[in-house]
């Protein structure tokens, strides 16, 4: 028997809940950025839930693209808080508000 | 409606044996390719670039060459063949194609460029030896070529648009080919910008055939342009295509960067400002024919440009001290001969006036060279002096250009000026004829000046008593351009009925004749006792001893200031001109553009900064505040969608 699609559902939203919850009460940056991380993730498993619930494989491509989307949003995240780290050697985002004004 | 007239007007290429014809491609090609060659790869290749360069230039010739005699063994009015070698631009309606188009007309250019241009590509081997950019040097010969041939064998205007500004790119480049010294610099800017006047009016009178014919074949347009074309269009399009012949063919008013254009390398001025690029003008105005017949008044406006033309610079040449001066204001001067006689309807005689001058002034241009070769690049001829006896190949090649360019008998400058006169004479033009007169006097005076200063007499500096000979790499092609000063006049049997007249016929129409005037040999007479009675007469100044010339030339100071500095129309230019505009592009860069058009953009950026001064306030610079932004703003959309759901 298969497993119905509100359990996919219910995982992926707990999942994108927690990463919310990361990103809104984190400081570290690298902490938020694992968090926004497991929010494209949940929203993958979603998209296969649905893609498997159909029977058709659109989900399962616009999961990849969102792979690929995701590791590109890595390398420039990863860069931004090396380059923030060096200047003021933290990767705390509190310490970054000096961009404000 | 245009396509099927084109189809109608299309050449009649069925039926008849095309024989070497398909190959016309080539005569471009062939050059282009070794342009291409020694531009990216000419320093590296050495002595070789100039090999290459005259191999091209041997391998279009010799195709050129074929191609006419394949045209020629056409009836007379079939001596017509064009090439379609790719759709270029197709918007609509409107195409245009890129052709080749050889007829009698074209075929004559394309002999005149590839058969002189080999002699002055093989000279230039001679006389850029040990140059730092030889490589460049052909590169840039090459492309010239290209483009020229482009100009003249193009069967539309846009291709030969595209040569003739294809060709000005070559001539800057070479003129300022040894840019390091600012004079060579400004004299190839300003060659470019004077002739882009003259460009200019022309692209406007392509745009305004393009909206009255909707089409720049040349075969559609020159076919309807009776039907199509109110007098007073013909006139206005005709006047605008003139205007770009008088910038590219240094006639007066657009004839200042003529004399200035001999700071490039002696062979530039040989093959671009005396025997091609500079009778691209000619061309147009044979070319397009039709348009001015259609007009008349145009003719007459060529007819008087030819004329004052001819008479300004063929004075201006008197006064020249440099070598290379008398010969550029001569080119000017004989190059209004040719407008002289297009705007007699003499199509003929102008096109063979342009391939007589091709020869006689390429020579002197490349004797010119020698003569600079030899005397450690002195161009001063009052530094001469005697020079026939230590230079006898450059000297005696000289001579012989220089009394074909006086209209002696039988040389071929004589039968390209005579017929002109003479048709003038006969269709009754007798101020064109006296004028014209007037200015072979001229023409002559300041041949043997230049000749007698330079060749004959004593030396009158080391340089020249110890000028030596060049070497056979440079004064063979001389010799052969002698032969052509020298003989093809009578070769041809140049007259208003002669062989060549009959050649050119089927592209250019007949020459016309009238009943008028004097008899034929009174004219030739008096044009051979002008010639030599003026040739003796500079001889008893200049070379005989018997008058002090120098004392003749102070005493006549002003005269000959006025000469030597064109009229002075050079400074007339600068404060008429020059002057106001740079002052005009002082207040626009300076006041309009640091002051408004600046004032502008930071008067808008700040503001920008005012208004944001207020609006960053809100900010706190805590990502978890935005982020949360973010997620309400998310969670809001939802609800208003699920709401509406």
């Amino acid at each position: 028997m298969r497993t119905p699609i509100a359990y996919f559902l219910l995982l992926s939203g707990i999942l994108f809940a927690l990463g919310t919850m990361g990103v809104l009460i984190r400081k570290n940056a690298l902490l938020i950025f694992m968090s926004v991380e497991l929010q494209l993730n949940a929203v993958n498993l979603a998209l296969v839930a649905f893609s498997r619930l159909h029977g058709n494989l659109n989900g399962q491509v616009l999961a990849f693209f969102s792979m690929v989307v995701a590791a590109a949003e890595v390398v420039v995240g990863l860069a931004i808080i090396v380059s923030v780290y060096r200047r003021s050697q933290s990767v705390n985002v509190d310490d970054a508000r000096s961009l404000r004004w | 409606m245009v396509t099927s007239l084109a189809a109608e007007l299309a050449p009649v290429g069925n039926g008849r044996a095309l024989g070497v014809l398909p190959l016309l491609w080539l005569v471009p090609a062939l050059p282009l390719a070794a342009a291409t060659v020694n531009l990216f790869l000419g320093r590296r290749l050495g002595r070789f670039a100039g090999w290459l360069a005259v191999g091209a230039m041997t391998g279009s010739f010799a195709i050129a060459v074929l191609m006419v005699r394949q045209l020629a063994s056409f009836g007379g009015d079939e001596r017509l063949y064009v090439q379609h070698l790719f759709d270029w631009i197709q918007v609509g309606s409107f195409n245009v194609d890129a052709s080749v188009r050889l007829d009698a007309l074209s075929a004559t250019m394309i002999l005149v460029v590839t058969g002189i241009g080999l002699l002055i590509h093989i000279y230039s081997m001679g006389y850029m030896h040990g140059d730092p950019r030889y490589g460049r040097f052909f590169a840039y010969m090459n492309l010239f070529v290209f483009f020229m041939l482009m100009l003249v064998l193009g069967a539309n205007f846009l291709i030969l648009y595209l040569g003739w500004e294809g060709v000005g790119l070559c001539s800057y480049l070479l003129i300022g080919f040894w840019f390091e010294k600012t004079d060579n610099a400004n004299a190839a800017k300003k060659a470019f910008v004077t002739t882009r006047i003259g460009d200019t009016a022309m692209l406007i009178g392509i745009a305004m055939i393009v909206m009255k014919f909707g089409t720049l074949n040349f075969e559609v347009v020159f076919g309807t342009a009776n039907a199509t074309l109110s007098k007073g269009a013909a006139t206005t399009i005709a006047l605008l295509l003139f205007a770009g012949a008088v910038g590219k063919s240094a006639q007066v008013p657009l004839h200042v960067w003529l004399p200035d254009a001999m700071a490039g390398p002696t062979p530039v001025s040989a093959l671009i400002h005396a025997a091609t690029m500079v009778t691209a003008g000619v061309y147009l105005v044979l070319r397009t024919h039709v348009l001015f017949e259609v007009s008349g008044a145009a003719l007459v406006v060529v007819t008087v440009i030819g004329l004052i033309t001819m008479l300004y610079a063929a004075t201006c040449a008197l006064g020249q001290d440099d070598l290379k001066r008398v010969l550029a204001y001569s080119t000017v001067s004989q190059l209004g001969y040719m407008f002289i006689a297009a705007g007699l309807r003499a199509y003929a005689l102008a096109l063979f006036m342009l391939v007589a001058h091709a020869f006689y002034k390429g020579l002197m241009f490349l004797a010119a060279g020698s003569v600079m070769h030899g005397m450690h690049e002195e161009t001063d001829m009052k530094q001469m002096g005697g020079l026939l006896r230590r230079m006898p190949l450059t000297g005696a090649t000289f001579l012989i250009g220089a009394i074909s360019l006086a209209a002696v008998p039988p040389f071929t400058g004589f039968f390209a000026k005579d017929a002109i006169l003479e048709v003038a004479n006969h269709t009754g033009h007798q101020w064109v004829y006296v004028l014209g007169t007037v200015g072979a006097v001229i023409s002559a005076a300041y041949m043997g000046r230049l000749v007698f200063l330079t060749l004959f007499g004593r030396p009158r500096t080391q340089a020249a008593e110890h000028a030596h000979e060049s070497p056979p790499v440079m004064t063979v092609p001389l010799i052969l351009l002698a032969v052509g000063a020298f003989a093809l006049g009578f070769v041809v049997e140049q007259s208003p009925e002669g062989a060549f007249s009959r050649w050119v016929e089927s592209a250019l129409g007949a020459v016309p004749r009238g009943p008028l005037g004097l008899p034929t040999t009174v004219l030739i007479a008096i044009a051979t006792v002008v010639a030599v009675g003026t040739l003796i007469a500079t001889w008893v100044i200049y070379a005989s001893g018997r008058v002090d010339w120098m004392a003749l030339r102070v005493r006549l100071a002003p005269l000959q200031r006025l000469f030597e500095h064109g009229w002075y129309i050079d400074d007339y230019y600068a404060t008429v001109l020059v002057a106001p505009g740079k002052a005009a592009s002082g207040i626009l860069a300076y006041r309009f553009d640091a002051g408004f058009i600046d004032g502008t953009v930071n008067a808008v950026g700040g503001s920008t900064r005012r208004l944001a001064a207020v609006g960053r306030k809100i900010q706190t610079g805590y990502v978890r505040t935005y982020a949360l932004a973010l997620f309400a703003g998310a969670v809001g959309i939802l609800v208003y969608v699920g709401l509406r759901l």
